[in-house]
């Protein structure tokens, strides 16, 4: 058995975890080292590939028409895989889930499980589930089994084991070797390399993710790095493969558009080292690969967003972690601080998404300035700044608002309402600030103002605001008013005519 | 010919010199500025926050400013960007959401408005300093106003423009989010601030005095001597000069 570290226990607030990694000095550098080298690769192989735009596009327009007819997909799929070969199961819950592939697992008779890199396994917490009836389960990609090693879970979509760095894992994987390891990343991958070779060969099931499930022919796409993916999916005699159920897409044509899409955005890689088309198990004239191979399609709150006007594009994400290394919060605070499975801007939307309970989820949406770096990354541009918005409100509407907050937000509404009102309130707070202000700032630690005055000082408000200002100014206007040109003004007037411009934004 | 000014609540309360900078370059462009007093605030920390109902009372001041206007401007690309949303928040009042829609058509953020609609991009304007540009996130990434600030800077006569490190960042103002999760908004206003002091810039300039309270607060309370500009500000102050 893998020698597990004791877990640490996770605070209930997005704001106790993110505290605790901000005070994270090695977790702060080893994940800004590591979002900044992966976002501006993605910068330079998107720019360098040209079009992007167009791509992003024909990428949602995939997956919107899939998500539209996932029924239709979905069977066409499982009939095609059937035909293979492959024996499909489809599970609704986690449970489901964890049920069937333990099952297999019993009636394979297996000791031990090799897995390659798969979010679903995660939400599932399978490998406990595994253990749980005496089967080792190994985590052979580099970062998953060094998370595995530390009793973790993975903290970003892609690099599991991206707070880390590599003193720390050099000081985990000594304690797997039994002697000191130096922290040169050739000694190390060299260790982990020798190790899980022969984990590879001892194995009795070889389990992957899958990054795209093709419609037209029942096949499984996965992209990788290191070669894990491929030993796992052709050395062990049995084969589960865990996808979620919007996994799909209808033609291999259309994995030309994901596969230009996803290496590049994750990785700024024009394509992965590996990238390995599975279609049914091992045939009479093939050299390997397994004999028996199971697909377990999960659902486990996924279909809940379709027909979701708000979030059924969610189901559109392809799991490249674009939108994790732009986040400037996740850049901060890591993924663990998001709490669940998925992290970064992805993960605040889709963890309350999939337990279906965005009323009651934490305060993880608020953990986000909207700053809108998300959805320019995201590869099929789902507006997750949008659906952050979304699921604020859903939560004021239930009710589920914190109760101070709620009493601000109904003052400002009724203040602001009103323009008298407005002018009363600032009137007001001109004669409020004399206690607190000095040469023109407040540097107050109290109330509202004791988080924003521990990193900053407050102005004050101006001696007359601007609507006080005005009549003045207006008059003082006259004197500088010019005559415009005369071309400038037909333009103008033409503009006017038309009700002004149309769209005037970016956010299509 | 109605060209009236949004002026934003921040800026009508703290910082009224922004408005007052545009409207002085605006009236030598032949643009003779109206403002509707009934205006407040677009209703955009509401709508941020989820109290939509909130967000729709303020929102309709602002639909009733502009109702006669022909073009609204503001000092504001996140404000400007905010009468965007109008039509999700109007989607099941026929009337407001034709309203909604006419003033989306008819507004502009400043530098839009003086680049696109007046098509200027040198008031002939002498700033003699090195300055650096902060894009705020909703003005570049949403609303899509990236170049115009960066030809009017050009067509100033002296400036040394100076490129911001990861300039696109958000520098983590966000509204409440600055006050709900202050430790992790303090953490990107001090990141953002220190790629302000890399550049050594004297001025550090921008299209959104939310963004700008944000840095200028935090270069403040570390005592850094940055000047910190709306762009309107920055063109009015050298227009003076030159």
């Amino acid at each position: 058995m893998i020698k597990e570290q004791a877990k640490p226990a996770q605070p209930d607030t997005v704001r106790e975890r993110a505290g605790l990694a901000l005070n994270d000095e090695f977790l702060r550098q080893a994940v800004k080292f590591t979002t900044e080298r992966l976002r501006s690769g993605k910068k330079a192989a998107s720019e360098a590939h040209g079009h992007w735009d167009e791509w992003r596009e024909q990428g949602r327009q995939i997956r919107l028409h899939t998500i539209a007819h996932l029924d239709y997909y979905l069977n066409l799929f499982a009939d095609n895989a059937r035909a293979n070969g492959v024996q499909v199961h489809f599970a609704s819950t986690a449970e489901e889930a964890v049920s069937l592939s333990l099952a297999i697992a019993e009636s394979a008779g297996a000791r031990s499980v090799v897995k390659s890199k798969s979010m679903v396994t995660e939400e599932l917490h399978l490998n406990h589930a595994l253990e749980s009836i005496g089967v080792e389960a190994v985590e052979t990609d580099l970062g998953e089994y060094i998370i595995q090693l530390a009793g973790e879970t993975p903290s970003h979509i892609i690099i599991p084991a991206i707070h880390k760095n590599r003193y720390q894992i050099a000081e985990l994987l000594s304690a797997e070797a039994g002697e000191t390891l130096p922290p040169d990343t050739t000694i190390l991958a060299g260790f982990v390399r020798r190790k899980l070779r022969e984990k590879f060969l001892e194995a009795d099931i070889g389990m992957t993710g899958c990054n795209f499930a093709i419609a037209e022919t029942g096949s499984m796409v996965l992209f990788e790095n290191e070669g894990n993916a491929r030993m796992v999916s052709t050395v062990p005699k049995t084969q589960i493969t865990l996808m979620g159920m919007e996994r799909i897409i209808p033609s291999w044509e259309d994995l030309e558009t994901m596969a230009t899409l996803l290496p590049r955005s994750a990785t700024g890689q024009r394509l992965t080292v590996y990238m390995s088309g599975i279609t049914g198990p091992k045939r009479a004239d093939d050299a390997d690969g397994p004999e028996e191979m199971h697909l377990i399609i999960l659902d486990n709150g996924r279909s809940n967003q379709l027909g979701d006007p708000e979030f059924q594009e969610l189901l559109n994400c392809i799991r490249c972690g674009a939108c994790l290394n732009a986040c400037p919060v996740y850049r901060h605070i890591g993924g663990h601080a998001y709490g669940g499975t998925y992290s970064g801007p992805i993960g605040a939307v889709l963890t309350p998404a999939l337990k279906s309970n965005v009323a009651e989820w934490d305060d993880i949406a608020s953990a986000s300035s909207l700053c809108g770096a998300c959805y320019e990354a995201c590869p099929v541009k789902i507006p997750l700044h949008d659906m952050l918005v979304s699921l604020r409100r859903r939560k004021v509407e239930a009710g589920r608002a914190d109760a101070l907050e709620t009493l601000g937000m109904k003052g400002f509404g009724a203040v602001a309402g009103r323009a008298g009102l407005m002018g009363a309130a600032l009137g007001a707070g001109r004669l409020g600030q004399r206690l607190v202000a000095r040469g023109g700032e407040i540097r107050l630690r109290l109330g509202p103002l004791k988080g924003w005055n521990k990193y900053r000082v407050t102005p004050t408000l101006a001696k007359q605001p601007f609507r006080k200002r005005w009549s003045t100014l207006e008059q003082e206007l006259t004197g500088e008013l010019r005559e415009m040109d005369p071309a400038v003004k037909n333009r103008l007037e033409e503009l006017a005519r038309r009700g002004g411009r149309k769209g005037g934004d970016s956010h299509g | 010919m109605k060209v009236s000014l949004f002026i934003t609540c921040l800026s009508d309360a703290i910082y009224p010199r922004v408005g007052e900078a545009m409207a002085r370059i605006l009236a030598r462009q032949g643009v003779k500025l109206d403002f509707p007093k009934v205006q407040t605030c677009c209703g955009q920390p509401a709508y941020n926050s989820g109290y939509w109902d909130e967000a729709r009372k303020t929102a309709r001041t602002i639909l009733a400013a502009f109702r006669d206007s022909d073009f609204v401007v503001s000092p504001s690309g996140s404000c400007t960007y905010m009468v965007h949303h109008y039509e999700e928040l109007f989607k099941d009042e026929p009337e407001a959401l034709r309203e909604a829609r006419e003033l989306r058509s008819k507004t502009y953020e400043f530098t839009q408005f003086l680049v696109q609609v007046l098509g200027v991009t040198d008031i002939g304007a002498r700033f003699p300093h090195k300055v650096t540009y902060h894009p705020s996130c909703h003005g570049s990434r949403l609303l899509g106003v990236k170049e115009e600030p960066l030809e009017l800077l050009r067509g100033v006569d002296g400036l040394q423009l100076v490129p911001l490190p990861f300039a696109e960042d958000c520098c983590g103002f966000g509204g409440t989010f600055a006050v709900k999760m202050a430790d992790i908004s303090g953490a990107m206003v001090t990141e953002k601030a220190d790629h302000v002091k890399e550049t050594e810039a004297e001025v550090l300039v921008g299209l959104d005095m939310a963004c700008l309270m944000n840095i200028a607060g935090n270069l403040r309370r570390r005592g850094e001597p940055v000047r910190v500009l709306h762009l309107a500000e920055l063109l009015e102050e050298g227009a003076r000069v030159g």
